[in-house]
């Protein structure tokens, strides 16, 4: 027990450090510590090459192990923690970042499915009509971001960023939200299920109202998840519980799900654009999920807080240089 | 009083089994073409040299300086190490459609008219993605 709680601090520490460092290399412009990473990193990338080939596929691994463990913890998905550090540590441009991202997010979302269906805490019935207008929304934005001139995309994603860092500050999800009467929609869809609470043993019975705007709400969803490459469920959770009215078990269960349906048709115009790069995509893909099963562990006797607290300033910090990089400075 | 029915319906089930064994075995199909592309036994087609200073520039000098295929040309250079790889990506990303298909069909058994169409509008919609056909204006 003991030898546990040593290995989780010093799990907790490394994550903890690199995390600092990643924000002290952002924040500090004028430091030489900024200036070394981006001479390496340009380095890295032009004739004069300071790193082998086969650094990058290692670097990419332990960063986006250390991610997968800190995206669990602090409650959120990995893909909107990789797009916008990926893109700002590492010299990959953002056409392959975007496509990485949407693949990690969704070999993260497939590999979480088998488990939550299972359990009913996805609900296929919920999920269904949801993710046909989040994946159809998902190809649109998809094309969006790949017409529209990079600065524009990363002013964009980094009002984006900042804006979920505030989301997650202020929203406090409701473990079971009152629904006193079913509306018509969901009642013709038989939007409604039952869960097994473990903790308790008690059986959980959920139905949902105000179907339409919450759909609705999935066609600007489904747009930027494709446009940036996210993933989308730091905007499912709060609209399916908070305003549908699902638990917050099944909420999160069938946001996660519905990544891997939404992701899937997002990704699939990445792919066929040319913006997947293997060398790249792979060691991010392995990383993440090796960090996110690691992370599943410590989450069992980890206090996040502080670290989703940390994450919000990550957050903030990379979207203000996207939304600065976008500007020109 | 009835006793709500905690158990998954049978096609979140079968949906599961797809998901589970489809996305372990892209996964490891993804692990094992990546060793034989990272350690040389298949020969890439774009270089690690290359790749590492393009990869940092936008798409189209990527695809264009290299004649690297777009959509699913990758196909015709299966034999390339670093194409190779997009077999499991491929499977990974084309999973969700091979779930969908029994979920139509169980819909239609239970006479569920409207989820039965709702899941055929989204084998449509991903088949559309997965194509190509759609988006040829992108940059």
């Amino acid at each position: 027990m003991k030898h546990n709680t040593t290995w989780i601090r010093i799990a907790g520490g490394t994550v903890l450090a690199i995390l600092f460092l990643a924000v002290a290399v952002w924040a500090g412009n004028e430091t030489g510590l900024a200036e070394q990473a981006a001479a390496q990193m340009a380095q890295a990338t032009g004739d004069t090459s300071g790193l082998p080939w086969w650094a990058w596929p290692g670097i990419l691994v332990v960063f986006c192990f250390v991610l997968g463990i800190i995206a669990v913890l602090a409650g959120v998905g990995g893909g909107v923690l990789f797009v916008p550090l990926v893109s700002g540590f590492f010299p990959f441009h953002l056409d392959f970042v975007r496509g990485a991202g949407l693949l990690v997010a969704l070999a993260g979302a497939l590999a979480a499915g088998p488990g939550l269906l299972k359990r009913n805490f996805a609900s296929l019935r919920l999920a269904l009509p949801v993710a046909l207008i989040a994946s159809s929304c998902a190809i649109v934005g998809a094309f969006l971001g790949l017409a529209l001139p990079a600065d524009v995309v990363q002013i964009c994603l980094g009002g984006t960023i900042m804006f979920i860092a505030i989301l997650l500050l202020v929203s406090k999800n409701t473990a079971r939200p009152v629904v006193t009467k079913q509306d018509a929609l969901s009642m013709a869809l038989g939007i409604q299920g039952a869960y097994l609470e473990p903790s308790t043993g008690e059986i959980v019975e959920w139905k949902t109202h105000r179907t339409l705007p919450g759909l609705l709400l999935f066609i600007i969803i489904g747009i930027m998840a494709g446009m940036f490459g996210l993933g989308a469920g730091w905007a499912n959770v709060p609209v399916l519980n908070l305003l549908m009215g699902a638990p917050l078990k099944v909420a999160v269960g069938t946001s996660k799900f519905l990544l891997s349906i939404t992701d899937t048709s997002a990704a699939w115009v990445y792919l066929n654009q040319g913006c997947v790069i293997p060398l790249m995509a792979i060691p991010s893909i392995v990383g993440l999920m090796a960090g996110s099963f690691v992370g599943v562990r410590l989450l069992a006797k980890a206090k996040p807080t502080f670290i989703r607290y940390m994450v919000i300033g990550v957050l903030i910090f990379a979207g203000g240089k996207a939304l600065l990089k976008g500007l020109g400075f | 009083m009835n006793t709500p029915s905690t158990n998954a319906p049978a096609e979140q089930i079968t949906y599961a089994n797809i998901l589970f064994y489809g996305c372990w075995g892209g996964l490891a199909l993804m692990l094992v073409t990546y060793l034989l592309y990272v350690s040389g036994i298949l020969e890439p087609y774009v270089s690690m040299e290359l790749i590492t200073k393009y990869w940092s520039m936008p798409v189209q000098h990527y695809l264009g300086d290299n004649n690297v295929p777009t959509g699913w040309g990758w196909l015709g250079l299966l034999s390339k190490g670093d194409f190779v790889n997009f077999l499991g990506i491929a499977l990974l990303a084309g999973l969700t459609i091979i779930c969908y298909i029994p979920v139509i069909f169980a819909y239609l058994k239970k006479k569920d008219l409207p989820f039965a169409l709702i899941a055929l509008l989204e084998v449509i919609v991903l088949c559309v993605a997965a194509s190509g056909i759609v988006g040829s204006g992108a940059h």
